[in-house]
Formats: structure tokens, C-alpha cells, sequence
């Protein structure tokens, strides 16, 4: 495991970015906009909006990094949800729903490190893959299509209280898999 | 099912989302006093934030975090930006003008919510005004001196019909409903009245009321002190205007089923 130097951990570099150090934006840029560009771009499938997304996810974090502090989880998981939000107010053509100051995130493994990451990874596609077919895509047209569950439930002709269920039960089985 | 229960498969989708209409606006009203609630939703955003790995894959291009740092050493950091002698009345107009945006901004994006809220609202009146009416007629029937009161006994009763009452009380809403049949007439200037006798403490007044030509009363809803437990109720004869303790002798008394 990759261990992190002091000056290198979220907490430093978000500190930089508050005092206005391009450097502590870049080494932030370095470690996360993969998360968020590869979220932006599968809800997106335009490498363009994508990159587009990206920059003003990191544009908000330059211009206000107020909003984010430790108490709204891990900035990796933070940059993600804000990222995935953002990619699907572009996709369905719509204003930005999510005010960035509201968001706050609970999670579950850190998530700072490549080595981390991808653990995590593994274990969330092995999750995904492990549920019903019909769960997995009710969660899937949720998050990357931004349906709601009357869309989906139009689209698969199964009764709504059967599409919340299962878009919940699936959101507990990703959080079940990370619990010690 | 508790109401966090029951709110449960919403905040799922309220932290996808995709939640919407009345669901949305009631999970929001909820949400603002339910600290439980928002833990789980700050949980549910956790859970969406793994799913967001599923995704992970390709890096963006190079040429993306050339522009990025590019517009930030264009654009001057918020910790380095000063404007001596500015005048707060410039600052002013803009303020008025980001909360005229911001309001413009929220009208909109409240107004869909509002017409399916509207209508959900007139949904709502419309069944309370049913039901109100189905009340009143209830009521009405109860009270109606053109209501006819028939007392039921058994088939070989001799006599009379006894006088008999009712009373029907919920302690939780303090809510009373007395019915009496065949009462006696009473003396000129003289009113039953209804005492509620708690399991402690003095009995309390709980309604003064005449019966009609056929010996009927009713009483409704006796302004009454909350949650008291109530031992039985009892009858007494008391001045028009009523007493504040009951005179004896008790008339009709009856202990709860």
C-alpha cells in the first residue's frame, strides 16, 4: 500500500487550495480526476461533455474549496457524487438540482490511494455483478440515466414499489459489501 | 411500518436524485426535522459514491488538466482577490441582484413541484370535505329533534324503557360522546349534568344538557382537561347553568367497559 506524505494528504492539499496554491490544485487534479472524469463520462458517453463536467467540477472546488471540509466525508466520494450529479443534470438537460454546499457524504472506505481505490473497485463491480440482473439494472438506469423509478418502472413494465425496492436494496448491498 | 420505514425507498432515490413530485416535496418536509433521516441520506450518498467506482476506468486526456490549470492562473484565487476603496453600495446592487437571481432561480425550479402539490392538496380537500359531510349528517342525526330515537329491549320486557346513557370517551384526544334515552323531565330551572369521576381527583364537569320531549339528550365533545383516565361517569340534577361539584344524589352513574 501506497502511503501518503503528510503534505500530500486531502486535508494539506485542500488547505492549499484555500490559500490559493495552483500546486496543491494540481496534485489534487493528479489523484482524482479519473474518478471524476470516468463517472461524468460513462453517464455522459461524450468524451467532450465529459471533460467539460470535469472542469467545472474542479473549477467549484478552486473557486470555493469552503465547501468542502472533513466533515463531509472523504473528498474522493465527495468529487464522485458531485461529479455524477453534475453529469446528470447535463445529460437530461437540466439546470444544476444539487446545491454543492448541501452535499455531504458518509463513507465508508478511504479512498484517497490508487491501491485503495481499486480494492474498492473490485469489490463494488463484484457486488454489482454478484445482484439479480433486475436489481442491478434498476440501480444502473437510476445513477447513470437519472431516470426516476416511474421512468424505469415504464420502461421495464414492473410495478413502481418494485423499482424503489430494489434501487435500495441495492444501495445497502454496495454499503453491506464495506462493512467490517 | 415506521415512518422512517416508510420513508426509507425514497431517501434512496431522493440521494439518486430522481425522486419527484409529492414524494419529493414530503420527504423534504420530513428531512428537515428527522436528524435520523439525514444521517441515512448522508449514508445513501456514501453508497452512491462506490457505485460511482463501477465506472472507473479511463483518465481523462492530457489536454484536460492543461486547460484547468490554465483557467485557474487566469481566473484570480478568492484568497488573493482585494478591492481597496470599494464602496459597499456597489456591492449592493449586486447582492440585490444574486438574491433577484437566486429567487427567479428557486420560483422555477419549485413551480413543478408546486402544480403536482396543488393538485395532490385539492385531492386531499376534496376527500376531507366527503368525509366532513358524512360527519355532519352523523351529527345531524344524532341531534335532529325529526330523528326518530327507538330503544331496543328485549321482547319480553314489561313497562317502561329504563332510562340508559352512553357515554363514549377517549382519553388520548379527551374526547366524550354521551347519548342518553328515556330521561325523566326535570324540575323547572333544573338541568342534567354529566361528571366525568377520574381515577383521582374530584369529578369534573363534562356537559349540562335538557332532554327533549321523548327523554333524549346528547353531548358532544364537553370542553374536558387533557389525558385523564376515567373511572366512570355519573348524572346529577343541577341548576340550568350548571355546578362546578356535583349535587347528590347521583341520578344515573355507570363505570367504564
Amino acid at each position: 500500500m501506497v502511503e501518503l506524505k503528510g503534505s500530500d494528504t486531502d486535508f494539506a492539499l485542500v488547505s492549499g487550495v484555500r490559500s490559493g496554491d495552483e500546486s496543491a490544485m494540481a496534485r489534487l487534479y493528479d489523484k482524482y480526476s479519473s474518478i471524476v472524469y470516468s463517472v461524468a463520462l460513462r453517464v455522459l458517453g461524450d468524451t467532450g461533455i465529459a471533460e467539460d463536467v470535469l472542469q467545472e467540477v474542479f473549477m467549484q472546488l478552486w473557486r470555493n474549496p469552503g465547501v468542502f471540509d472533513s466533515n463531509r466525508g472523504n473528498l474522493a466520494a465527495w468529487l464522485s457524487v458531485i461529479a455524477r450529479n453534475r453529469a446528470i443534470d447535463n445529460l437530461r438537460k437540466r439546470r444544476p438540482e444539487t446545491d454543492i454546499d448541501d452535499v455531504v457524504v458518509s463513507v465508508v472506505p478511504d479512498l484517497a490511494s490508487d491501491t485503495e481505490r481499486s480494492r474498492a473497485m473490485q469489490k463494488v463491480r463484484g457486488t454489482l455483478g454478484a445482484m439479480p440482473d433486475t436489481q442491478r439494472t434498476a440501480l444502473e438506469m437510476a445513477y447513470f440515466e437519472g431516470l426516476t423509478h416511474s421512468e424505469i418502472a415504464a420502461k421495464t413494465g414492473e410495478p413502481l414499489g418494485t423499482i424503489k425496492t430494489r434501487i435500495r436494496s441495492a444501495l445497502l448491498a454496495l454499503r453491506k459489501a464495506f462493512e467490517v | 411500518m415506521s415512518e422512517h420505514e416508510q420513508f426509507g425507498e425514497d431517501l434512496a432515490l431522493y440521494a439518486l436524485g430522481v425522486l419527484a413530485g409529492y414524494e419529493l416535496v414530503d420527504l423534504e418536509k420530513h428531512l428537515h426535522d428527522c436528524v435520523s433521516c439525514r444521517r441515512e441520506l448522508d449514508q445513501l450518498r456514501g453508497d452512491m459514491a462506490l457505485m460511482a467506482l463501477a465506472a472507473a476506468g479511463p483518465a481523462p486526456p492530457k489536454r484536460a488538466g492543461e486547460r484547468l490549470m490554465t483557467a485557474i492562473h487566469r481566473e484570480p484565487h478568492s484568497s488573493q482577490v482585494h478591492q481597496p476603496g470599494r464602496s459597499w453600495w456597489g456591492a449592493l446592487g449586486w447582492v440585490v441582484a444574486a438574491v433577484m437571481a437566486v429567487g427567479v432561480f428557486w420560483f422555477w425550479r419549485q413551480s413543478d413541484s408546486m402544480a403536482q402539490l396543488s393538485a395532490g392538496l385539492k385531492n386531499d380537500l376534496a376527500h376531507q370535505r366527503e368525509e366532513l359531510s358524512k360527519t355532519r349528517v352523523a351529527l345531524d342525526t344524532l341531534t335532529s329533534e325529526k330523528s326518530q330515537s327507538i330503544t331496543v329491549l328485549p321482547v319480553d320486557w314489561k313497562g317502561a324503557p329504563p332510562p340508559q346513557g352512553k357515554a363514549i370517551y377517549e382519553r388520548d384526544r379527551s374526547s366524550l360522546v354521551f347519548i342518553a334515552s328515556n330521561l325523566p323531565a326535570l324540575p323547572p330551572q333544573k338541568a342534567y349534568e354529566l361528571w366525568l369521576i377520574p381515577k383521582e381527583g374530584a369529578p369534573i364537569p363534562a356537559g349540562v344538557f335538557k332532554p327533549d320531549a321523548r327523554g333524549s339528550a346528547t353531548v358532544m365533545n364537553p370542553p374536558l382537561p387533557p389525558q385523564v383516565e376515567a373511572k366512570a361517569f355519573a348524572i346529577t340534577i343541577e341548576v340550568e347553568t350548571g355546578a362546578t361539584t356535583p349535587t347528590m344524589p347521583i341520578t344515573m352513574m355507570g363505570t367504564g367497559e
